[in-house]
């Protein structure tokens, strides 16, 4: 496969006042120009640590290891310096709160005007220009006077509209978006969804989509990669991951959301509760969850192997799942 | 069908802003949120009643308005009666926030804050109390020893199970939850919502579920109340308004929920635009603003909410209380649009 970006083997420990957290453990995952893929999972799964450690964008108590291959280099070895080249001109990123992510004290236009002073060539005109023209590519009318303007006079949808033309300043070749729409009202995050998959393709850009939403994935992503408990569960075509899951987690996970189905049967809830990452187990970290569990998934991680053409799924019960429900 | 348990007629409920010193100065008006907006709505007996709509269109203060947190500037909330049987109203609905640890005192035992709402009730003799708390815990699957421990020692979903005990302790009639499960991950949001079906069969609750997730709306409740800018703009069985949404506001809110039967999305945008400022809402219709298919009357006349009358049986019983009614000057036209 052709390869935009590459990560082999991520793995990300905290090391807190009570103990180390393993929040990312061996995690691959590979995302071809233009494409879009979602990474998905419940809180504490490790879906937004593994974003923001291929943006090399966490602190330094955490200890990363693995690599993260972008244009033959590994951004986890690479100097500060010229990680900032790769960081906006090839890769953007936005996140769930642009509130947190926005300067409140300096203006919308300055702060685009910042990301194109550092990643572009243009002289003061000419990103006078861009900036004008970013703010009508992400929809924000009245370019000129909404430039003027500062965080807190944009609603939520806008701020994130305005996030996104910071992020595209310098053309990058691959948008890292961090649940995005999460604080958004379902027609705001209908507007800023189809906003995002204009972009990636006019801008022939790549995305990862970290979020919660399955419904969100199964309309955005042309792949999709599950975690739990920091670790991979299974990867491959969003619909062919969303219909006949391969891995007992997305199994589980899928037959838990209100369907279509009987109004008002009971849901199947998950048993038990969410695992603690600061303990991980030897074996598969959903296995006293899961009710296709068997004596070894205690002991013995899975591996991840490939299950179908551009599949791969670590799970012993992989062959006992795929029946839909 | 069983009568109604509660009537809420014209009800309105503003919130005056504040304003600063320039605007003081120059004699600008103090800046009022509109709220609630003339909303009408009876509860009946029993059912589960859904409330929808994004933020800001009122319906956290509605929920805050029939629980008494709120008093409604105009308009009224009128208990039936027969149905309180003598209970005073502010204990006969109780409700259940979205974050329990924002409402549960971090101080007292999940044990003592139980038991102190069945002592300022007056509900059981002291002696018996004890009984009581573990009886509630039993109702919301909590271990007994969960009496002896804090609100910070438990799990998301585990303090949620709290909070309805602690509802469920002034033994209401009708519990009022408001987005209870928004900040729960999947696999516990089911188990959450089969606890209120469980309690809604053994302990006969109406049960009125606020959240702005229509998929649970529809999997939940039996008749849904759309609101927008502080009013109700469409209410129906829940069925006929998943099946033949007639407000256009409706449709768009439909449209966007992203599901994962949906390969890819919708063509053209659900809705444009953004939600209009509550300080300032559009003459008329408050949608129009956003609708597709206003015309000129929108502008200026507001549309009442009355039965459809191009909603199917209509013809036979226009007073029915379970009518599809819909704010839309425009409704039958709204309906040949919908998506199919």
């Amino acid at each position: 496969m052709n390869e935009l970006l590459r990560v082999e083997q991520l793995g990300v420990v905290f090391h807190a006042a009570r103990g180390r957290v393993y929040a990312v453990d061996g995690v691959d995952l590979a995302i071809a120009p233009g494409e879009v893929l979602g990474l998905v999972g419940e809180s504490g799964s490790g879906k937004s640590v593994t974003l923001r450690a291929i943006a090399r964008l966490l602190h330094e108590e955490a200890h990363i290891t693995g690599r993260v291959l972008w244009q033959g280099r590994d951004l986890l070895t690479l100097p500060a310096r010229a990680l900032e080249q790769v960081r906006g001109a090839g890769i953007g990123t936005i996140f769930q709160e642009p509130m947190a992510a926005l300067n409140p004290v300096l203006s919308i236009g300055l702060q685009i005007d910042e990301s194109l002073r550092a990643h572009t060539g243009l002289d003061a005109a000419g990103r006078r220009a861009r900036a004008r023209e970013l703010l009508d590519l992400v929809g924000i009318a009245d370019a000129a006077s909404r430039l003027r303007q500062y965080p807190h006079e944009f609603s939520g949808g806008m701020r994130q509209r305005a996030m996104i033309a910071i992020a595209l300043a310098a053309n990058p070749k691959l948008l890292l978006a961090d649940e995005p729409t999460t604080a958004l009202d379902v027609t705001i995050q209908d507007q800023i969804l189809r906003l995002l998959l204009r972009l990636v393709s006019e801008l022939s850009m790549a995305m990862l989509l970290v979020t919660h939403d399955l419904g969100v994935v199964a309309s955005t992503c042309d792949r999709v990669a599950v975690m739990y408990a920091g670790r991979l569960c299974e990867t491959g075509p969003t619909a062919q991951v969303l219909h006949a899951p391969r891995h007992a987690y997305t199994d589980a996970l899928l037959r838990a959301l209100p369907g279509e189905g009987a109004a008002r049967a009971r849901l199947q809830p998950i048993p038990g509760m969410p695992p603690r990452i600061d303990h991980p187990s030897p074996g598969c970290p959903f296995a006293p969850r899961c009710t296709h569990a068997e004596p070894r998934c205690d002991r013995e991680r899975p591996a991840m192997q490939d299950v179908a053409p551009g599949r791969a799924s670590a799970c012993f019960a992989q062959d006992r799942l795929g029946v839909a429900a | 069908m069983s009568g109604d348990i509660l009537s809420v007629a014209g009800v309105s409920k503003h919130f005056v802003g504040r304003r600063g010193v320039l605007d003081a100065l120059r004699g600008r008006p103090m800046p009022v949120v509109h709220a609630l907006e003339d909303v009408s709505l009876a509860i009946r007996r029993g059912e589960t009643l859904g409330i929808v709509g994004e933020s800001g269109c009122g319906k956290s203060t509605l929920a805050r308005c029939l629980v008494g947190l709120h008093q409604p500037d105009a308009g009224s909330i009128a208990w039936d009666p027969a149905a309180l049987g003598g209970r005073p109203r502010f204990r006969a609905s109780q409700m259940v926030f979205q974050d329990p640890f924002g409402s549960l005192n971090p101080r007292l035992t999940v044990g003592s804050a139980l038991a102190e709402v069945v002592g300022v009730h007056r509900l059981r003799p002291k002696s018996e109390i004890g009984a009581r708390v573990r009886e509630l815990l039993e109702q919301v699957h909590l271990p007994a020893d969960a009496a002896q421990r804090y609100p910070h020692e438990f799990s998301g979903g585990q303090r949620q199970r709290i909070g309805i005990a602690r509802a469920l302790a002034a033994e209401p009639l009708m519990l009022i939850a408001d987005e209870p499960v928004s900040a729960l991950d999947v696999s516990v949001q089911a188990q959450i919502v089969n606890l209120f079906l469980e309690l809604q069969e053994r302990l006969a609750l109406t049960l009125v579920f606020i959240t702005h997730d229509l998929r649970l709306v529809r999997h939940l409740t039996e008749r849904v109340a759309v609101m927008y800018l502080g009013r109700v703009v469409e209410v129906a069985e829940t069925q006929a308004l998943f099946a033949d949404p007639r407000h256009p506001y409706t449709q768009g809110l439909l449209k966007a929920v992203p599901t994962i039967a949906q390969a890819t999305r919708p063509a053209g945008p659900a809705i444009t635009g953004e939600l209009p400022s509550p300080l300032a809402p559009p003459p008329g219709c408050a949608f129009h603003p956003r609708c597709p298919i206003a015309v000129a009357r929108c502008r200026t006349e507001r549309p009442a909410l009355l039965p459809d009358p191009a909603a199917p049986g209509l013809a036979r019983e226009r007073s029915a209380p379970d009518a599809h009614r819909v704010a839309c000057h425009l409704a039958p036209q709204a309906a040949a649009t919908a998506p199919a």
